[in-house]
């Protein structure tokens, strides 16, 4: 009896003898998109932590962060909303909270998750701490391009719809709606400027953006770049772009072009084109760099083996990339010295020297998407 | 009687002709099917920014019409036309998966 109760206090001490503490900053995960599952990585050592299983569907997964970058919350496409504890490398809470879902937010203060949803078109809230769902805002569309905004606010446009609407969830058990209607034909995403001031929402009906002034969204949406196609027929889109705030370097907003193989610059103190760019193919993701003085993009199906690099101050293209077939995603360190790629037909994550574009290192993973970086945890709009 | 059954008998030809891309190609078109198609009607094809593709969201959708839809696209929607990437008998085929359900 009492050998077995000091086996017991060696096996509890055992248990006690925690690993050193980390800090997350430099953490981050990487979607393993037909697996289901999240690869935890580290960018200071280019290594892969372990991986988390269970997710559901991840086609499509995106991911925010808890503001102290220990824990995230993976959209799922089917509708599966899941926490991930990146210190202890195991899901905290998950909750299926829709048929079919397309991404969400994190709230100013981090106490609020919102996810978009497509069937039922809305918006739903849920406390970040438990996933207890708090609210349901039901918007009879699909939902597309949601942002957290200051003031507690999330800011998201409607498919069919043609709208953009803000919600304030100050009090997040009775949100507060502002609906913009009428901002153009089908806006497939959008996404806030990174000083939480604009939201601009891609539109795919028509050639154009629309753009609300969070300070003052009592006036409404305006058009910027709009008719930027000339009258000429796009060309078929076989993936829809991406919009977030990286698209933003210094002054001007570096915005795929939708059916064109072009990059739109526009300027943002004065609204209006200040350029556009010729590229390999139908862009994606347009990323600037963090430094702003590239903006790296990758490609729509069938041109999507390639990545291009954009000097800002030339406008022009410098360098070109083939980090593997079907590149679906990249995601910059935060201060912008490695890029991280995936390339989902090769299955594997490339890590780029941003500066000399060398290869620091190939990992391994299965069909992967998404790379989200814990530094999206301390962003407005991610 | 006898001109009806040599009818059924060349449509039934024709289906089997039109049905079999090589097995190489098959891989390569299911790969498409559930990762292309996929970044809008989802990977397991429930839909996403496009209807579902599952077989019970199909079952009263007319094959003809569904492939003349992925070769062609559909205007005012989000549907590109995938012409430049299939051959008829490639759509076709594609649509007969999708009614069975893609092998898992």
């Amino acid at each position: 009896m009492r050998l077995l109760a000091i086996a017991a206090i060696v096996l509890g001490l055992s248990a006690c003898a925690t690993p050193e503490p980390r800090g997350t900053g430099d953490l981050g995960l990487v979607v393993e998109r037909a697996a289901g599952r999240i690869m935890l990585i580290e960018t200071s050592g280019h290594s892969v932590l372990g991986r988390i299983d269970g997710l559901g569907d991840l086609s499509h997964a995106s991911a925010v962060f808890s503001r102290d970058g220990r824990y995230a919350y993976v959209f799922g496409r089917d509708g599966g909303l899941t926490k991930v504890d990146l210190l202890r490398e195991r899901i905290e809470a998950r909750v299926i909270q829709a048929g079919n879902s397309i991404g969400g937010a994190i709230s100013q203060d981090g106490r609020v998750v919102a996810v978009a949803n497509y069937t039922p078109g809305g918006v739903r809230l849920f406390d970040a701490r438990t996933l207890e769902p708090l609210a349901e805002v039901p918007t009879g569309s699909k939902v597309v391009g949601i942002a957290d905004a200051p003031g507690n606010r999330f800011v998201f446009s409607l498919f069919e719809a043609g709208q953009i609407w803000i919600v304030d969830a100050s009090d997040p058990r009775r949100p507060q709606v502002r609906k913009i209607a009428g901002v153009g034909k089908q806006p497939y995403d959008g996404f806030i400027t990174p000083s939480g001031r604009y939201y601009i929402a891609g539109l795919f009906g028509e050639d154009g953006l629309a753009l609300v002034d969070m300070w003052n969204p009592e006036a409404g949406a305006r058009r910027v770049l709009g008719g930027y196609g000339r009258g000429e027929e796009p060309l078929p889109v076989y993936k829809m772009p991406h919009l977030r705030g990286w698209a933003v370097a210094g002054r001007y907003i570096f915005l795929p072009a939708i059916g064109r193989h072009e990059v739109l610059v526009l300027d943002s103190v004065t609204w209006t084109e200040a350029g556009r760019i010729a590229v390999h193919g139908q862009p994606v993701f347009a990323v600037a760099q963090p430094g702003a003085r590239r903006v790296w993009v990758n490609f729509a199906f069938p041109d999507n083996g390639v990545v291009q690099v954009i000097d800002v101050a030339d406008m022009k293209v410098v360098k070109e990339l083939k980090p593997g077939r079907a590149v679906l995603h990249l995601e910059f360190t935060p201060r912008g010295e490695q890029a991280w790629i995936s390339s989902r037909d090769d299955g594997r994550v490339t890590v780029y020297d941003a500066a000399s574009f060398a290869e620091l290192a190939r990992l391994p993973a299965e069909s992967p998407s998404g790379i989200f970086l814990t530094s999206r945890g301390a962003m407005t709009g991610f | 009687m006898h001109r009806m059954a040599t009818l059924l008998g060349l449509m039934a030809a024709g289906v089997v002709s039109a049905a079999e891309p090589p097995p190489a190609r098959r891989a390569e078109l299911l790969h498409l099917v559930r990762q292309d198609c996929g970044s809008c009607h989802g990977l397991t094809l429930k839909g996403g920014l496009g209807p579902s593709l599952e077989p019970a969201a199909l079952a009263e959708k007319d094959a003809e019409q569904m492939s003349f839809v992925i070769l062609n696209g559909r205007r005012g929607t989000a549907m590109p036309p995938w012409k430049p990437f299939l051959s008829e008998t490639e759509a076709r085929w594609i649509v007969e998966q999708l009614k069975k359900g893609l092998p898992k």
